[in-house]
Formats: C-alpha cells, sequence, structure tokens
C-alpha cells in the first residue's frame, strides 16, 4: 500500500504549509460537531436521567427506542432534516438548508439519542445504589434525577464524547443538508469524500490522518480537563 | 453528597455550559453576504471548472456562488423543490421537461465538452476507436471469460442517461446482462463519477466518463481513453433559472447576474480557457 504513505507524507506536508482553507474546513468541522454534542447532551442528559428514574406508562419502550436510535442511519437523518428544511418542508421558509445550522440540527438530531442512552444507562446504575438514600433525605424522583445528574457529571462526559465522536465522523446526513459547498458547509468528512471521488487517494488518507487527530486532541483536553475538575471539584 | 453539590455552583456550571452552547452556535449560524445556490452537476466541481469560473464572477458581481454538486437528475429535482436559484446541468431532455413543467424560466445553452469510454489498456473487448456504438456492442458481445464488466453510474445523472441513450441505439439490452443469467457484466453502481471511476479503476472495467473529470482524476491504474472523437459523444450543458413564480424566494436578480455572465462574452472566455495539462475541458457555445 504505497498510499498509505503518501497519505502520511502528505498529511505532514498539509500540516506543516498551515494551509488556511484547511484550518477553516476542519474549524468548522468542530464548530459544526461541538455545537451538535452541546445542544444534544442538553437534551438527551436530563431525558436519560428522566428515563432511569422516572415512573411512567411506556417507559421500557422509550429505553428500547433510544437503545435503538443509536443506530440511526446518518443518510436517513440526513434525508429526513433535508426534507425538513427544504423549501418545499414544513420549515423551508426559514431558508436553512445548505447551510451550518442545518448540519447542527441533523448531527443533533443523530447524537442524542446516544447521549440520552449512555446518561439513562449511568443515572440507573447510580439511581440502584442510591435512592434508598435519596429517599431517606425526602427528595422526589425529580430531585433524586437531578442529584444524580450532577454527582454523576465526570462519569457523563464519556456520555458526550461518545456522541461527540459520531457527530464528527459521520458524512451522510451533513452530506445531505449541508451540500458540501465549498467554504460554506464543507467539513473534515465530506472533504474526504470528495477527494475520494476525484481519485486522490493520498490527500483523501492525510485528511482522515488530520480527522483522527483532531478527535484525539479533543479527547485528550477533555480528559484532561476532567481530571483537573474532578481534583478540584469532585 | 460531594462538595461541589451546592445550588449555587450547579447553576454556575450549566449557565456556563449555556454560554458555551451559544458561543459555539453563534458564529456558525451567522448571515453570510449575498449569495446565490446553484445546483450542477458532478462533472462542473469536481473537474474543477467552477474553482476556476465563480472567483471571477463574485469579484465582478459581488454575489457569492453556492455550489450543491450532484447528478444532474438530482439537482433538478432539487431545484423543483425551491432549494437552488440556477440549475446548471446537462441533459438537454430532462432540462427542456423541467422548464415545461414551469419550474424553470428558460434554458441557456452554455458549453459542451464530450463523453469517452474508458477501459483497460490492453483492452480486451476490442472497443479502441471512434465509434461508440460499436465500441459498446463489442462490450456487450464480447466472447471472452472472465468478461471484462461494463460501470454504469445508475444514478440518473446526465452521464448515465447519455449511457442508457448509447446502449438502446447499439441495439443492446442492458437490462438482461445484470446478474448472473446475463453474464453478469453490467454493474450499476450508483454512485458518482468519481466513485465509478474508482470502481473501474478497481475492477479493471469498461465506462463512459465525461472528459473534464476524466482528466482530473488521479487513481486511474490501468485505465486509458479508448473511444473519443464521435459526435455522437457530444454533452451540452444548459443553465436555466429557476421560476420565481413557483418558488418566490428565489434570487431572480443575482441568479439571472450569473446567468448573463455565464453567457456573456467574459463568461465564455473564462469556460474556454480552463485547462488540465495544457487541454480544453469545456467549449464555449452560447448563443447569444
Amino acid at each position: 500500500m504505497p498510499e498509505l504513505n503518501d497519505g502520511f507524507s502528505t498529511a505532514w506536508h498539509l500540516l506543516g504549509a498551515g494551509d488556511p482553507h484547511l484550518l477553516g474546513i476542519v474549524l468548522l468541522s468542530l464548530r459544526v460537531s461541538l455545537t451538535a454534542t452541546l445542544l444534544a447532551c442538553l437534551i438527551g442528559m436530563p431525558l436519560g436521567a428522566l428515563l432511569a428514574v422516572g415512573r411512567f406508562p411506556g417507559r421500557r419502550a422509550l429505553i428500547v427506542l433510544f437503545n435503538g436510535f443509536m443506530g440511526l442511519p446518518p443518510v436517513v437523518v440526513g434525508l429526513l432534516v433535508y426534507l425538513l428544511l427544504s423549501r418545499a418542508g414544513p420549515l423551508g421558509a426559514f431558508g436553512l438548508l445548505f447551510s451550518p445550522a442545518a448540519m447542527v440540527v441533523a448531527q443533533t438530531v443523530l447524537v442524542t439519542p446516544i447521549v440520552a442512552a449512555l446518561t439513562r444507562q449511568v443515572i440507573a446504575d447510580a439511581w440502584g445504589t442510591m435512592h434508598e438514600l435519596l429517599r431517606s433525605l425526602g427528595a422526589s424522583r425529580l430531585r433524586g434525577a437531578a442529584t444524580l445528574l450532577w454527582d454523576s457529571r465526570f462519569s457523563l462526559s464519556t456520555a458526550g464524547l461518545a456522541g461527540f465522536g459520531r457527530a464528527i465522523a459521520e458524512v451522510g446526513a451533513v452530506m445531505i443538508v449541508g451540500g458540501n459547498i465549498d467554504g460554506v458547509t464543507r467539513v473534515m468528512t465530506t472533504t474526504i469524500a470528495l477527494e475520494t471521488s476525484k481519485g486522490d487517494l493520498p490527500l483523501a488518507l492525510a485528511l482522515g490522518f488530520i480527522l483522527i487527530s483532531v478527535v484525539l486532541a479533543v479527547n485528550a483536553i477533555a480528559y484532561a480537563v476532567r481530571n483537573w475538575a474532578e481534583r478540584r471539584w469532585g | 453528597m460531594t462538595q461541589g453539590n451546592n445550588p449555587a455552583q450547579r447553576r454556575r456550571f450549566v449557565t456556563a455550559l449555556l454560554c458555551a452552547a451559544v458561543l459555539a452556535g453563534a458564529p456558525a449560524v451567522q448571515a453570510e453576504d449575498r449569495f446565490i445556490t446553484v445546483a450542477s452537476t458532478t462533472s462542473t466541481e469536481q473537474s474543477g471548472l467552477f474553482a476556476h469560473l465563480l472567483p471571477a464572477f463574485e469579484k465582478a458581481s459581488g454575489v457569492n456562488v453556492h455550489v450543491v454538486a450532484l447528478g444532474t437528475g438530482q439537482a433538478l429535482d432539487l431545484a423543483r423543490r425551491g432549494d437552488a436559484d440556477v440549475v446548471f446541468v446537462h441533459d438537454k431532455t430532462a432540462e427542456e421537461k423541467f422548464v415545461a413543467e414551469g419550474f424553470g424560466v428558460q434554458r441557456f445553452e452554455v458549453m459542451y465538452n464530450d463523453f469517452i469510454l474508458i477501459g483497460p489498456k490492453d483492452d480486451p473487448a476490442k472497443t479502441a476507436g471512434k465509434d461508440i456504438l460499436e465500441g459498446l456492442r463489442r462490450i456487450a458481445s464480447a466472447d471472452l471469460s472472465p468478461r471484462p464488466p461494463f460501470i454504469s453510474r445508475g444514478d440518473k445523472s446526465g452521464t448515465h442517461a447519455a449511457e442508457l441513450r448509447y446502449w438502446k441505439a447499439a441495439g443492446v439490452e442492458i437490462d438482461k446482462a445484470k446478474g448472473q443469467g446475463g453474464g453478469d457484466w453490467y454493474r450499476d453502481t450508483g454512485s458518482g463519477m468519481g466513485p465509478a471511476l474508482n470502481t473501474a479503476s478497481a475492477m479493471n472495467g469498461y465506462i463512459l466518463a465525461d472528459r473534464g473529470t476524466w482528466l482530473n482524476f488521479r487513481n486511474r491504474g490501468n485505465l486509458r481513453v479508448l473511444v473519443e472523437g464521435d459526435t455522437r459523444l457530444f454533452n451540452q450543458y444548459g443553465v436555466i433559472l429557476v421560476n420565481p413564480v413557483k418558488h418566490p424566494h428565489v434570487k431572480k436578480e443575482d441568479g439571472q447576474k450569473f446567468i448573463d455572465w455565464v453567457l456573456s462574452k467574459d463568461g465564455q472566455a473564462a469556460i474556454g480557457s480552463y485547462k488540465i495539462n495544457g487541454e480544453q475541458l469545456f467549449f464555449p457555445n452560447a448563443r447569444r
């Protein structure tokens, strides 16, 4: 596989050159996927906690639904969001299609079930060991859920990172709702798909290496922040 | 419970999270200056034509162009839904239907390039020459084992539509060539020009491609051009403004500005001046 070596050297070359165009693409990838992950955490974590401690009809069905939706196909999500945001669709008037905002919406839909399902598991385990104590303190289920969410915040960072991993790696949804427009909605994964289409495999591979490095860097930062915060506030 | 578990601290944490979300989202949704959305084909985008053409137009007009590159069929469907201001594609029949249905204002011919038949260097089916129909007939009737495959786009693109026309004109029923029963040599890949060329390169098969994408294509493997120069391989591009009567939000002034420019002397000269390795890819032929 000579392409592998070419890919590595091209990646070094690209990084060394500090191409502003490439930097813009990397930053857009990060901006879109981090925003989507944050939104997914704000929606998915309370939802997951409620599923863990709540007692209401349809709860089990919802748990299965969210677990299943961790495997939502990005292309299908992209298509649904496209139909929603298209001028002929119900939200067409906002003209959001082919914008980074549309990509954030699609990735949020994709990532929320992952965050919710993983949060539910973490909180359900904590609830198993803590609910008698919480009860004895007179906390309601809702209050208990909030307390456990806060107490589990360091473990829950993994749920957020899993969601981020999914968001930044997917290509199917952002390709459809973003349109891969140069300088506007072109992100790392759609660039890689495009260069593969052009048959420039070393460049595609090089961009792949850069994407993986960016994901590793984000995870390393998250890990460091988590350790620091745990020492400070844990 | 831990020491961090006091309401004030928790509130501060949640506030910080919300601020981060807003900060991260804000630049992502900021409004851009004037732009139009052009639905076009992978051949114009991936051959590098737009990267050559658009800076000149954007400089002359102050209007940015957002290009969404799809197959011709998909690009027209996108415009039917009102998601583009201008279409720039290459399938005359489909374009005329688009205008006749009232989705487009008027179709203008802009430029042409040509299709070429690509295949393995040793050309086992002996297709090489100037006659596309004869070339295709030879692929269909090749008495070889294993049979060299033919890779089809199969994605309703302009190139796919042209390919199907050539098979029909050559009198070959390709539906019978799919799967085991028909010899399994016709492979419908349902993909763009580049991915289909990648497949052909990997399988060492035959494929109909547009010259622009081929000239810009890097992963050629053992492939070369076998049939070219047949006048039937002529590939006309048209440009159409999406009808503002159907879709009132269409940016008709700026869209029209783009159309006027590509048809103008400057635009036509810019198209003609795009070359890869000294070879001209697109030949301007606007009629006005």
